[in-house]
């Protein structure tokens, strides 16, 4: 986690969790656990947010609701899916509504598996989101800069 | 006239912890009327009784809600146990009984720290989840889980609690009782709390009883009706009076659950005194035939679970009535003619559990 370069803000949306993972996320921003002191901040925005947390699993009616969350998230943006359910719809997984764990509807970087997670679990993923971010953060300012150079001998060419 | 306009209010909101999508009709900065659509939790777990056996649906049923997951596994137990007339040990329902007291101080405290978050108390908020920390290190010692615990069993209780245990659960209940009186004087009396609960979503008794509510948000309205007066599990041995309150708004629905988190510091401590030597599980034999129902109290209000089986290893149904779904028509009577500012708040005040009335 050395070289994190910017504060990275965490949006956290409950999909259709028990809520005992929810809560155990909640706990983990409070102070007893403070995963705030890894620079993160919770906010409520998508379009603020560089972490997507997300619990429980995906049903008919949340999908959508996932997708356009995810799809208003800038880049580069790492999704977290906490407690089986969201890994791959856990106990829930047989029942009639549910399609399944978050990986279905979006992109998923980071599984912390637990039934509820424990808070200790959910850190590490955060801490791991991070530094994944970090790195999603550098390849893009890499390919930018390649596509800097690119221009710059084109419009040379050009000339 | 003044114009309408409809805001649409979540299903993902800064405030809301779970997903609801309200559309508020706004008149200015008043609401008119609050349409609600549910339906994002739904998960379908009462269907699972044709794939999972009646034991391994405690485990099932107790994730309904994360929150107060001991009691839906209480609850479901239960009712299995009526239809096969057992009667568990002593010991068992009296760790039930403690467990499900626990519950409920953890509820409420969580509660009492969203209700602080909302009306933008931050320190409060986290005041309150410290000391709820507390209680989930005594889940966690007893049971080995924090919110989920997976210790009810047909027939009774999986773990048996020793009495260091059970001393060191006595000592740190009577650690948050010290600590919540300090933090009840900032609820009750603080003016600027005050201000933002006084007279805020009104709930008439009336009201309250033609709406059908449940649970603190009854009995906050003046409301006398507490489950546990029934004496299921141990709760017939033991002496307790129904908390209520006559303001009506939401500073009564506050100082209930405050009264409610000492009341079940106290019950707990009875349970420890006369907590009775022996087994603490019978064995159970056979598959239920017949159908049952049970009623209990949960933090939320008055819980209902209906079970049917046919002799086989699968339950027919398995039906739960959850407090959070009782109160909904309560809420949106409260939210007519609120400040659009208060919405956050009045949703609060119900104590909603969105998980547990979708299941
Ligand atoms: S993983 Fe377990 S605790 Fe978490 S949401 Fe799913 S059922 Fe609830």
């Amino acid at each position: 986690m050395g070289n994190v370069k910017r504060s990275p803000w965490l949006l956290h949306y409950d999909g259709s969790s028990c809520n005992g993972c929810d809560i155990e996320v909640l706990a983990c921003l409070t102070p007893v656990y403070d995963a705030e002191r890894f620079g993160i901040i919770n906010t409520g925005d998508p379009m603020q947010a560089d972490i997507f947390l997300i619990t429980g699993g995906i049903n008919k009616a949340n999908q959508a609701v996932v997708k356009q969350l995810y799809d208003q998230m800038p880049r580069p943006k790492v999704v977290v899916a906490v407690g089986v359910c969201a890994c791959t719809g856990g106990v829930f997984k047989e029942c009639y509504n549910i399609i399944g764990g978050a990986d279905t509807t979006i992109p998923v970087d980071i599984y912390v598996p637990g039934c509820a997670a424990r808070p200790q679990a959910i850190i590490d993923g955060i801490v791991k989101a991070i530094d994944l971010w970090q790195a999603k953060a550098d390849k893009m300012e890499n390919v930018q800069k390649e596509l800097n150079k690119l221009d710059k001998l084109e419009e040379k060419e050009k000339k | 006239m003044a114009k309408q306009s409809i805001v649409p209010f979540g299903p993902q909101h800064p405030v809301l912890p779970e997903p609801i999508h309200l559309d508020l009709v706004l008149e200015d900065e008043k609401v008119i009327e609050a349409i609600p659509s549910i339906g994002f939790v739904h998960r379908g777990l009462e269907s699972l009784v044709d794939k999972k056996d009646f034991n391994e649906m405690t485990y099932v049923i107790e994730r309904t809600c994360g929150i107060c997951s001991f009691m839906h596994g209480m609850g479901y137990c239960e009712s299995v146990e009526k239809i096969m007339n057992v009667e568990i040990p002593d010991r068992g329902k009296y760790l039930r009984t403690m467990w499900a007291e626990m519950s409920r101080v953890h509820s409420h405290l969580l509660w009492l720290g969203l209700l602080a978050d909302a009306f933008g108390f931050e320190s409060l908020f986290y005041q309150c989840w410290r000391m709820r920390e507390k209680v989930l290190d005594l889940f966690e010692m007893t049971t080995g889980g924090r919110c989920i615990f997976s210790v009810n069993k047909i027939g009774g209780v999986l773990k048996d609690v020793d009495d260091v245990m059970l001393a060191t659960i006595k000592a740190t209940t009577q650690d948050i009782a010290a600590e919540l009186r300090v933090i009840r004087k900032t609820f009750m009396e603080d003016y600027t709390v005050e201000a933002r609960l006084r007279g805020v979503g009104i709930l008439t008794k009336e009201q309250a009883h033609n709406l059908g509510t449940a649970g603190p948000f009854a009995r906050a309205s003046g409301i006398k009706m507490d489950m546990r007066t029934t004496g299921y599990a141990a709760y017939g041995d033991l002496d307790f009076d129904i908390i209520t309150s006559n303001e009506c708004d939401s500073y009564g629905r506050c100082e209930v659950r405050i009264n409610e988190i000492f009341q079940a510091i106290d019950l707990i401590g009875q349970c420890i005194d006369k907590m009775p030597k022996g087994d603490i599980a019978t064995i159970v034999k056979g598959n239920p035939n017949g159908e049952a129902f049970v009623r209990m109290e949960q933090p939320r209000g008055e819980a209902v679970y209906y079970s049917k089986a046919n002799g086989s290893k699968f339950l027919e149904r398995m039906r739960i009535r959850t407090p959070t779904f009782a109160n909904i028509p309560g809420l949106l009577e409260t939210l007519k003619g609120a400040d659009f500012a208060d919405v956050p708040l009045l949703i609060l005040t119900i104590d909603p559990c969105i998980s547990c009335t979708e299941r």
